[in-house]
């Protein structure tokens, strides 16, 4: 009981910092999917050099640790006089992660749109162009929207690593009211029913959708 | 190379928390995917709920609530400890939901065909479920253990000498442009170590597709 009474006077301050995760979450994840679409392009592309660059920022964006990209962003890029906000840092950090993440869902979705499609389109006389955005893009994002949707709640939990650059978020919060009284226990039990409360139902709702896909293919 | 040799002094670090927290997962999550496919109603929501919740919380709050939640008395975990115990609980989580998936691709024909010649339950599972299913998740085993390798550097904010911690150290201590170079260095380092496993993985696939489909 007492610690329902403790978590009650707790939440007001740890709802601010959820506040700041979603809103990092969001930013990264509405600024990381187009991109995404992009270096999933880019990765297909005929030209070696295209190819091989998108190559290289998908690559290290799923090879790095998020916590390594964090700190480049935060620590490494000031040496050469580029600075940021922790804030900055950390939506920028997390739009290149899940930017790498959903381009290799998206490639994989459009790459499983049947063969036939493409002939079909050519025989048509459809443009490349108008092949990629009306034919192909469209049914291949229909069978990747389950991994998307696990790479938003990956992106969400992410942003509890921009504690590590003191970005005011959900961990931020619990971490000063812990360092205040001392109850670590109590407090990140709470931040991490807070993390659970949204991760959860987000989990069950991916899983709902990928049975859906997966009964109409 | 002096950031090259900061971060390397790392290395040591950052490989035993993640064949520790692998070791664990990969024996701990054998009970849970049992009792994810059980037939018992209760049990199997248990497991489901322990599954999702330990999935459903950033592996930096279960690091801290190891870290400086737990008292028993005397005991408080170092945080070293910490590390390879709350890694080892998530990968638990984690490679059980990748072998409960295994377990369930196996046809049904298999279990019929075992209980038809008398096989019992135990024999059942370990000398005819098991070993397929094995084949069809190794992949996914072998690109969550790059995952885990990657998630070790969260233990460097509960102050543990991995290699992002070191990287960290040398940063400080280099205020001018080299102090970049460790962060770089550090995420190709990742990226280098993560190859090995990668083309196990896809070797062991393509020698395990051949034993399926020969």
């Amino acid at each position: 009981m007492t610690w329902l009474i403790e978590w009650a006077g707790y939440l007001p301050q740890l709802m601010s910092g959820l506040g700041v995760s979603l809103m990092i979450a969001g930013v990264s994840i509405v600024a990381g999917y187009p991109l995404g679409l992009v270096l999933s392009v880019m990765v297909q592309h005929r030209n070696l050099a295209v190819r091989t660059l998108g190559l290289a920022v998908v690559e290290i964006g799923r090879g790095a640790p998020a916590l390594v990209i964090l700190y480049l962003f935060y620590y490494g890029l000031p040496k050469f006089g580029i600075a940021f906000e922790s804030i900055t840092a950390a939506c920028l950090a997390l739009i290149w992660n899940s930017a790498a993440y959903s381009s290799e869902i998206m490639r994989a979705g459009m790459q499983s749109v049947a063969r036939g499609q493409h002939e079909a389109s050519a025989a048509l006389g459809l443009s490349r162009g108008h092949t990629f955005f009306r034919v192909i893009m469209p049914q291949g994002m229909r069978s990747a929207i389950p991994g998307l949707m696990g790479v938003a709640i990956q992106m969400f939990q992410g942003t509890s690593l921009a504690y590590a650059i003191a970005v005011p978020e959900l961990m931020k919060s619990a971490y000063n009211i812990g360092s205040q009284d001392f109850n670590y226990l109590q407090i990140f039990a709470l931040a991490g029913i807070c993390y659970a409360a949204i991760s959860m139902p987000a989990t069950w709702i991916t899983v709902y959708f990928e049975k859906r896909l997966a009964r109409h293919t | 190379m002096d950031a090259f040799s900061a971060v390397l002094q790392g290395l040591p670090m950052t490989i035993v928390l993640t064949l520790s927290a692998f070791a664990i997962g990969i024996v701990g999550a054998v009970p849970l995917a049992v009792g994810l496919s059980s037939p018992n109603v209760v049990l199997r929501l248990a497991c489901r709920l322990f599954v999702d919740l330990v999935r459903g919380v950033p592996i930096i709050v279960w690091l801290f609530l190891l870290k400086f939640g737990i008292q028993v008395g005397t005991f408080k975990f170092n945080p070293v400890g910490a590390a390879i115990v709350g890694l080892g609980v998530v990968s638990i989580a984690y490679l059980a939901e990748i072998y409960r998936g295994g377990l369930e691709s196996v046809p049904r024909g298999q279990n019929e065909a075992a209980d038809a010649l008398g096989l019992t339950r135990g024999t059942t599972f370990l000398r005819v479920l098991v070993p397929q299913a094995f084949r069809i998740v190794s992949p996914s085993i072998a690109t969550y253990l790059t995952g885990l390798l990657k998630d070790s550097s969260i233990a460097s904010t509960i102050i543990v000498a991995e290699m992002v911690f070191q990287s960290q150290a040398f940063a400080r201590q280099h205020p001018t442009m080299e102090g970049i170079l460790p962060y770089v260095l550090v995420g190709i380092l990742y990226i280098v170590l993560s190859l090995p496993v990668a083309y196990l993985s896809r070797s062991l696939d393509a020698r395990m597709r051949k034993a399926v489909y020969a």
